[in-house]
C-alpha cells in the first residue's frame, strides 16, 4: 500500500508557492511606497551623518571643533568665506568654508549642528529603547498573566517592604531593617519547597491571606491610564528642573514617560495572540509558558511595536529639542538642535539661519521617521496591504 | 479479556463545566472511552457536543479557569493523567500523546520556518543534538510525504499549500513517536482529494508506527473509511458505540440513526433530505433526562425524567437508549454498561 500511497501523494500534490523571503516580499512592497522610502533614505542619512559627526566633533583637536569661538567672525551668513588674514591656522572652518555660517559668537553651525545630530540619535533610540522595553514587559505582563489575581498576602508584603524602605529613609534604621527582613523572609519561605507544599494545607484564619484582590491586567492598565492623564512634556519639564542636567537624565525621563502606548499595543497583541491556533498548537506540543511567550508570542508582536517604536523616536527628539529650546535640556557648551534654535531666535532678523537651519533639521528628521514608520506601518499590516 | 491489557487510554466518567457568573456550561457530562493499542477509535458528534473540548481535557489544555474538570479519571497507559501538575503534562505533551487540529492554515507560527517549528518538538523532549534533530527533520517530512524536503525545511508556513502544512502538523505530532495521537477534525479545512490523501497517510503512519489514534469528526463519510470503533457524542455525552460496522449497519440510537438518515446517498436520489428537528440544546440548559428527548421521534415518558443509561445490543454494541433495547422504567437506568 505504501508505494502507492506516497505516489499518490507527490503525483498530487500542488505547485510549490514562488520563493520569496519574507524580507523581500516586505522590500518589494515597500518600494512602492515613495514617500516612506525617501524616510528611510532620510533616516539613513541622519543616522549615518550622526555618528560620522561624533567622530568629527570630539576628542582633543577635531576636525569640526562646534565650540571655538571666533568674536570676529560672528553672524557670517552660510556659504561664506572666512576672513583668512584674522584667523589663526587652527581656527580656519574645516574645507575652509562656513557651510551653514556662524552664529553670534563666531562658531561654526554645521560643526554645532553635526554634534547635536549625535546627540538627538541618541535620544531618540535610548529613550525609546527604554520605553519599548518597559512596554513589552508590562504589556506582555498584562496581556499573558493578565487574568491572574494579586493576593492579599502579596500587597501586604509590598507594604511591609515599602514601610520598611521608608523607615530606614527617615532614620529609624533598627525598625526599617526589621521590616525589611521580616519582608524578605517571608518573599523566601514563599518560594522555597517548603512554603510551596504548604500552601495548599493552610488553616482558615491564614487562608483569609491568600484571597484574590486585584487582576494584574486592573493593575497595569488603569496604571497606564493614570500615567497618560499627565501632560508628559510638563511632568518632564518637572522631572528634569529637579533633576541635574544631563543627556542621560533626559533619555531616561523620556523614556519612562513615553512607555504606556507600547503597553496597549504589546496587550492587546497578546490578548489575540493567546487565542490563535498555532499558540494551542506549541501548547498540544508540550511548549512550556515561558517559552510560548518569548518564542511563539514575542517575534509575532513586534511588527506593531516596531511601527510605534519608528515615530516614537520622532517624538523623543521633538521632545528633547523642546527641551532644550526651552533651556531644560543638554548644559549649554555642548551643542543641540534645540539650544541652537534657542540661542539664535534673538537674531531671527539678522541672522535667520540659525533659526532656519536647526529648524529644517527637526522637521525632515521628524517627518522621516513618521513616513517610514507609516510605510512600515502598511507593509506590517496585511489589511492595508490590498490597497497598494 | 486480554484486550484490556492493550488499552492505551481509557477516559471514565470525564465531566468538564465551564462557569461563567450565573451559569454552568456542562460541555462534557460524563464521558466514557477508551482506546486500544493500534487501533483507530472515532468520536463523532456534531459542532458544540463536546468531542473537541474531551480532547482537550486529556491533556490538560482546558483553559482554567472558567474551565474546570468537575470529575472522572483519565488513564494513559497505566498513569492518571488529571492527577498530574503541569509540569509533569508537558513531559505528556508532544512526547507521549500527539495532537494534530483542525486548521493547518493557522496551526503553524507563521513567523518561524518549517524546519524550526519540526526541530521544537524534538528539542525540548528529547533534547538531541543539531545534526540530528536536522536528520530526524528530514526523516518524519519524508515519512508524511512531502517532496524535496531538504528545501521544505528552508520554507515558511505561508508557501506551504494547506495539505503540506497539514501533513507538516502531522510530522511534528509524530516527531517524538507518540502511542497516542489525537486528530481534532484534521481534514475539516482541506479539499476533499486532500483529505483523502490525509487520511491514507494517517492510516499508514498508524500501521507503520504502532501508534493509537483518536479522531475526532463530524464527518461520517470519513468515520466509515479509517475508524475501527465509533463513539457517538451528543450534548456532552456518548450515546452510542461499538464497532463501526456495527454502528454504521445497525444503528440503535434513535440520534444515530437520524444522522445516518440525514446523509445523501444514492437510494435517496430525488427525496428531500432529512434532517433532524429542533437544535442541540445549550451546554447551560439541557433538557432534564435524556438529553436528546426533545427531537427524539422515538420519545416516551421516560425519556423527560431520568438520564437513560447504556443498554447493550450485540457483543460490545450499546447505546444510551433503553425504549430501543425495549427495558422497562425499572432498569432504566442501571441496565447495560458493566462499569456504570
Amino acid at each position: 500500500m505504501s508505494p502507492e500511497v506516497t505516489a499518490l501523494a507527490s503525483g498530487l500534490e500542488e505547485p510549490p508557492a514562488p520563493k520569496r523571503t519574507r524580507f523581500e516580499e516586505a522590500w518589494r512592497l515597500f518600494r512602492r511606497n515613495r514617500m516612506a522610502l525617501a524616510g528611510m533614505v532620510i533616516f539613513a542619512l541622519f543616522f549615518f551623518s550622526a555618528v560620522i559627526g561624533l567622530a568629527l566633533t570630539s576628542g582633543s583637536r577635531p576636525r569640526f571643533d562646534p565650540s571655538l569661538v571666533r568674536l570676529q567672525e560672528k553672524l557670517r551668513p552660510p556659504l561664506s568665506m572666512p576672513h583668512v588674514e584674522s584667523l589663526r591656522p587652527e581656527e580656519l572652518p574645516a574645507f575652509g568654508i562656513y557651510l551653514f555660517g556662524t552664529d553670534d559668537l563666531g562658531r561654526d553651525v554645521f560643526a554645532r549642528m553635526l554634534q547635536g545630530a549625535w546627540v538627538s540619535l541618541t535620544v531618540g533610540f535610548v529613550a525609546v529603547g527604554i520605553s519599548v522595553a518597559i512596554g513589552i514587559f508590562m504589556g506582555g505582563l498584562a496581556g499573558f498573566y493578565g487574568q491572574r489575581h494579586i493576593r492579599l498576602e502579596q500587597l501586604l508584603v509590598t507594604a511591609v517592604l515599602l514601610t520598611g524602605a521608608g523607615l530606614l529613609a527617615a532614620g529609624l534604621r533598627s525598625w526599617g531593617a526589621l521590616l525589611l527582613a521580616a519582608g524578605h523572609a517571608w518573599l523566601f519561605w514563599s518560594i522555597s519547597p517548603w512554603g510551596l507544599q504548604r500552601r495548599k494545607t493552610l488553616p482558615a484564619g491564614l487562608r483569609f491571606f491568600r484571597k484574590n484582590t486585584l487582576m494584574v491586567d486592573t493593575v497595569i492598565m488603569r496604571f497606564v491610564d493614570v500615567m497618560l492623564c499627565f501632560p508628559s512634556f510638563f511632568l518632564i519639564l518637572t522631572v528634569v528642573a529637579l533633576l541635574p542636567a544631563s543627556i542621560y537624565n533626559i533619555m531616561i525621563v523620556i523614556g519612562l514617560t513615553s512607555w504606556e502606548g507600547t503597553t496597549r499595543f504589546v496587550r492587546a497583541e497578546f490578548l489575540s495572540l493567546r487565542e490563535q491556533d498555532f499558540v494551542a498548537a506549541a501548547r498540544a506540543l508540550g511548549v512550556g509558558n515561558l517559552r510560548i511567550i518569548f518564542r511563539h508570542m514575542v517575534p509575532n508582536a513586534v511588527a506593531p511595536v516596531l511601527v510605534s517604536a519608528t515615530i516614537g523616536i520622532a517624538s523623543a527628539i521633538l521632545t528633547e529639542a523642546g527641551l532644550s529650546f526651552l533651556g531644560f535640556g543638554v548644559p549649554p557648551p555642548h551643542a543641540t538642535w534645540g539650544n541652537i534654535l534657542s540661542d539664535g531666535k534673538r537674531f531671527i532678523f539678522d541672522a535667520p539661519w540659525l533659526t532656519f537651519i536647526p529648524g529644517a533639521a527637526i522637521l525632515i528628521v521628524v517627518l522621516a521617521f513618521n513616513l517610514f514608520g507609516e510605510g512600515l506601518r502598511d507593509i506590517l499590516n496585511p489589511r492595508l496591504r490590498e490597497k497598494h | 479479556m486480554t484486550e484490556s491489557l492493550e488499552t492505551v487510554l481509557s477516559v471514565e466518567g470525564l465531566k468538564v463545566y465551564f462557569r461563567s457568573e450565573d451559569e454552568v456550561a456542562r460541555a462534557v457530562d460524563g464521558v466514557d472511552f477508551e482506546v486500544r493499542r493500534r487501533e483507530t477509535v472515532c468520536l463523532v458528534g456534531e459542532s458544540g457536543c463536546g468531542k473537541t473540548v474531551s480532547a482537550l481535557a486529556l491533556l490538560g489544555l482546558v483553559p482554567r479557569p472558567p474551565g474546570e474538570i468537575a470529575g472522572g479519571r483519565v488513564r494513559f497507559c497505566g498513569e492518571d493523567l488529571l492527577d498530574r501538575n503541569e509540569a509533569a503534562m508537558e513531559t505528556v505533551r508532544g512526547r507521549r500523546i500527539g495532537m494534530v487540529f483542525q486548521e493547518p492554515q493557522t496551526s503553524l507560527n507563521p513567523v518561524f520556518t518549517i524546519g524550526e517549528q519540526i526541530a521544537e518538538p524534538l528539542r525540548i523532549h528529547l533534547s538531541l543534538p543539531e545534526p540530528e534533530i536536522r536528520e530526524r527533520s528530514l526523516q518524519l517530512l519524508n515519512d508524511v510525504g512531502i517532496d524535496s524536503p531538504g528545501q521544505r525545511l528552508a520554507d515558511y508556513p505561508h508557501q506551504l499549500s494547506g495539505g503540506q502544512r497539514q501533513r507538516v502538523m502531522i510530522a511534528m505530532a509524530l516527531a517524538c513517536g507518540p502511542e497516542l495521537i489525537i486528530a481534532d477534525e484534521p481534514t475539516t479545512a482541506l479539499d476533499v482529494t486532500v483529505q483523502a490523501q490525509i487520511l491514507r497517510l494517517i492510516n499508514r503512519l498508524q500501521q507503520s508506527h504502532g501508534m493509537s489514534v483518536l479522531y475526532i469528526t463530524h464527518d461520517l463519510g470519513v468515520v466509515s473509511q479509517i475508524a475501527d470503533r465509533v463513539y457517538v457524542m451528543y450534548a456532552g455525552v456518548i450515546v452510542e458505540t461499538g464497532a463501526v460496522e456495527q454502528v454504521f449497519r445497525n444503528p440503535r440510537h434513535p440520534y444515530t440513526q437520524a444522522l445516518l438518515e440525514s446523509l445523501p446517498s444514492r437510494k435517496k436520489r430525488g427525496r428531500r433530505l432529512y434532517s433532524i428537528p429542533g437544535t442541540v440544546p445549550h451546554p447551560a440548559y439541557k433538557p432534564a433526562g435524556c438529553p436528546f428527548h426533545p427531537r427524539c421521534p422515538r420519545a416516551i415518558g421516560a425519556c423527560r425524567e431520568q438520564v437513560p443509561g447504556m443498554c447493550g445490543f450485540d457483543d460490545h454494541h450499546v447505546a444510551r437508549c433503553p425504549v430501543a433495547a425495549g427495558r422497562n422504567a425499572a432498569d432504566w437506568c442501571t441496565y447495560g454498561y458493566p462499569s456504570n
